[in-house]
């Protein structure tokens, strides 16, 4: 029993002679949204083994989680980039100012597409916006055409569109905390409600009650809550043939031999079409710089010129590889000019 | 005699049922562990299944030459090593024509492959100028070709790799230049977003400073606070309010012991964020109730007479408790203790708050290094897009599985071991 304890404090001894000696940060620290980090991990990766720096440390803590660390003020403690999977909102800019971080530089870094996907053995669907939004809001547009809203009364998609199969609306989708979910209301559910006439007028004249009917998803089943884990939608996919996934691009180009995109408005989700700009449900990632941390932390610049490099973002770069949808060449170039000037975003 | 031959009847008629009713008794609770080990066979099979080909890593053996002209005495750290492999590589393939065919040619092999040839020139630089025959790990889409985890049946357009990579693939297995090998990569490495180049030596070194902090801190704690409260305080109002307090935290979610920690340790005292010297702290708080609750009920165990005897030949109460009851007990609190360190190791929500779910390569080298552990190294693989992190993720589950029956296993040998029944 002796020994026991003798070894046990020897190793706690050991463990606390190696005492922690809190110094300056020397790596970059990153934060932000679950969809730029594969993106964002990835460069920092090449970038450690390509400098003598040392790797910077990557969070994935959600587009709205990295503002709000990354806004909390000037020093080491805080990290110096948050990536986002959209653009920062005025409040969270007032934040930022109000803790002393007022210099920011706003670099898009590409195109993430939405992507509905199915498993591979039923044919493809071809939905339309106005679809999306009819199957899987809580309240619709009265079918009888009156400038109201009920209850949604849909059951199959059929339903909702008679060109549509005849199968149970079934939607496994993110849950609300994801950055996902927020493009896919306003980019879908918006873009289906603004097909309605009045809805549209509706916008301009009470946008509250516009939000809260297209922002709105069915709670009775039809659309189901599936967690952060996209590869778990993935598994579910392929198990039920009927049901629909919501996703970003790069999880349906890993997993090209099981599942497919649904065509939305006519166009299929491929590399080509999000690039273009053609397919609808598509948002801009971006990344946060924050301007004070230059010269403090080393290796922020070299970090962003390796992560605007060719090699890295361009089409044929190693994060085409992985899934981002790189920006068209002129506004690659401009923003390539914005980062390594590093100028200060408006914070008005 | 009478009343006794009609107990005797009564008796013979209930006792068939009685035997049956313990029969059928004993039949419920064997089923009842039944269910238990298949449960526990499914849950195996489906990890290790999945995981076992995690630790074998298709490997290319390529001829490279390694040009004086491109690597020499003066850049030895920054020379052009991967644009090396890929010349071997056209050199294998002389018929590969434009520019992204090539570039397909080049996906074959890991981007990892460049710095494994330089560290091998670094070694010995009189590779200099010479043709070297090096053994480079293949990329991950083929390498789950050759693991046969994808159909190459479907129609090119849903493959990751197309019908010319596949050709090039089988050409250089029939030249017997791709093999499976012993994947030491896999545990000697960092996490990286390259699955062949993924290890989990980073995350289990982050879970060592991790968990060294809280032992360090939640043993002596925690058996300082069962000692004092079993052997010392008095019985009162007060004392009872702590004994609820301490099992009301032993039941909190992990999580709010993260919470705790990022008010407290991180936004308070300023302590580096993702260092394991934080997360060690707030698992600490997590196992202290845990350690204390085991801790009195060890020294409850001690019988009576063992203090009595003690006082009565004139020991003091603390000589008496740390010359006779407490090394008694202590098998029972080193239990307790293992089993709150391995409930600390599988542990990931705390962590999440303070930051060490995280995408960390570089091996961490002390306590307020950055750092993840294993069972968030295994979350993070788990939401990986790639294909062949679905493998690493059942591997990484089956070696942190290993260490937790280790730590288990020793709680059950030190028990039996030292253990005294009275």
């Amino acid at each position: 029993m002796k020994k026991i304890i003798c070894v046990l404090g020897m190793a706690v001894v050991l463990g606390l002679s190696q005492a922690p000696a809190a110094t300056a940060r020397d790596y970059i620290s990153i934060v932000g949204s679950s969809t730029v980090y594969p993106f964002s991990t990835t460069v920092a990766e090449h970038f450690g083994k390509t400098t003598p720096f040392k790797t910077p440390k990557v969070e994935s803590t959600g587009s709205g989680g990295g503002f709000k660390l990354f806004c909390a003020g000037v020093g080491v403690q805080h990290p110096d980039i948050t990536n986002a999977s959209r653009a920062i909102k005025p409040s969270e800019k007032q934040t930022c100012a109000q803790n002393g971080v007022r210099e920011i530089v706003q670099v898009k870094i590409g195109y993430d597409g939405i992507v509905l996907a199915q498993s591979k053995k039923v044919p493809a669907m071809h939905l339309s916006r106005r679809d999306i939004f009819l199957a899987l809001a809580k309240e619709v547009p009265d079918p009888s055409g009156a400038e109201k809203t009920v209850p949604n009364p849909y059951k199959t998609w059929k339903d909702v569109n008679p060109q549509l199969p005849d199968v149970k609306i079934e939607v496994l989708g993110p849950p609300p905390t994801s950055g996902t979910r927020d493009a896919f209301l306003e980019l879908a559910m918006q873009g289906g409600a603004k097909s309605f006439k009045w809805l549209k007028e509706l916008k301009k004249k009470d946008k509250k009650l516009f939000k809260k009917i297209a922002h709105t998803l069915r709670e009775d089943g039809a659309y189901i809550d599936a967690g952060e884990n996209d590869n778990l939608i993935v598994q579910k996919l392929e198990a039920n043939p009927n049901a629909l996934g919501i996703f970003g691009f790069s999880y349906l180009d890993q997993n090209a031999d099981k599942i497919q995109g649904a065509f939305v408005d006519g166009v299929e989700p491929t590399f080509e079409n999000i690039s273009a700009q053609k397919y609808p449900l598509s948002r801009p990632l971006f990344f946060y710089v924050k301007k004070a941390h230059v010269g403090t932390i080393p290796g922020i610049q070299e970090y962003i010129a390796e992560f605007t490099s060719e090699k890295a973002w361009g089409p044929e770069g190693y994060l085409a590889d992985k899934g981002l949808i790189p920006l068209p060449d002129e506004e690659r170039s401009k923003m390539r000019e914005v980062a390594r000037k590093l100028e200060v975003m408006p914070m008005e | 005699m009478e009343s006794h031959s009609g107990i005797a009847a009564v008796v013979k008629k209930t006792l068939n049922r009685r035997y049956r009713a313990e029969r059928r008794f004993r039949r419920i609770g064997l089923a009842a562990v039944a269910v238990g080990l298949l449960f526990l066979a499914v849950l195996f099979t489906a990890i290790v299944s999945k995981g076992y080909t995690a630790f074998q890593q298709t490997h290319v053996l390529l001829d490279v030459y390694v040009d004086p002209d491109v690597v020499h005495v003066g850049n030895l750290d920054s020379a052009d090593y991967q644009g090396l492999i890929k010349a071997s590589l056209r050199e294998l393939f002389p018929d590969v024509k434009g520019h992204r065919d090539k570039r397909n040619l080049y996906k074959l092999v890991s981007s990892g492959a460049g710095s494994i040839l330089r560290q091998k020139v670094l070694e010995d630089t009189s590779l200099i100028g010479r043709r070297i025959q090096i053994w480079v790990p293949a990329d991950d889409d083929v390498d789950m070709v050759i693991k046969g985890h994808v159909d190459r049946s479907l129609p090119e357009s849903q493959r990751r790799l197309n019908n010319k990579s596949l050709a090039w693939v089988d050409a250089l297995k029939e030249q017997g230049r791709l093999e499976k090998r012993w994947n030491l990569t896999f545990f000697t490495a960092g996490d990286s977003r390259e699955p062949e180049l993924a290890g989990i030596w980073g995350a289990t070194v982050g879970s060592f400073y991790t968990l060294l902090i809280t032992l360090s801190l939640s043993f002596p704690l925690g058996t300082a606070a069962a000692v004092y409260l079993e052997e010392f305080a008095p019985r009162n109002r007060w004392t009872d309010l702590l004994e609820v307090n301490i099992n009301n935290l032993a039941a909190v979610p992990s999580i709010v012991f993260g919470l705790l920690g990022l008010a407290v340790f991180l936004n308070f005292f300023g302590l580096p964020r993702s260092s394991p010297l934080v997360g060690g702290l707030v698992l600490t708080l997590m196992t202290l109730p845990t350690i204390i609750i085991a801790g009195r009920a060890a020294l409850q165990s001690v019988p009576p007479s063992i203090r009595d005897a003690a006082l009565a030949v004139g020991a003091s109460k603390m000589q008496a408790v740390f010359h006779h009851v407490l090394p008694l007990a202590l098998p029972g609190m080193l239990t307790g203790t293992i089993i709150g360190m391995a409930r600390a190791l599988g542990e990931t929500a705390p962590l999440l708050m303070v930051g060490m779910v995280a995408f960390i390569v570089d091996i961490p080298r002390g306590f307020t290094d950055a750092a993840t552990a294993l069972p968030v190294q295994i979350f993070l693989w788990a939401d990986s897009p790639e294909r062949a992190f679905v493998e690493k993720t059942s591997a990484a589950i089956m070696v942190l599985l290993g260490f937790l029956i280790l730590m288990n296993g020793a709680a059950v040998f030190l028990r039996n071991r030292y253990e005294r029944r009275w």
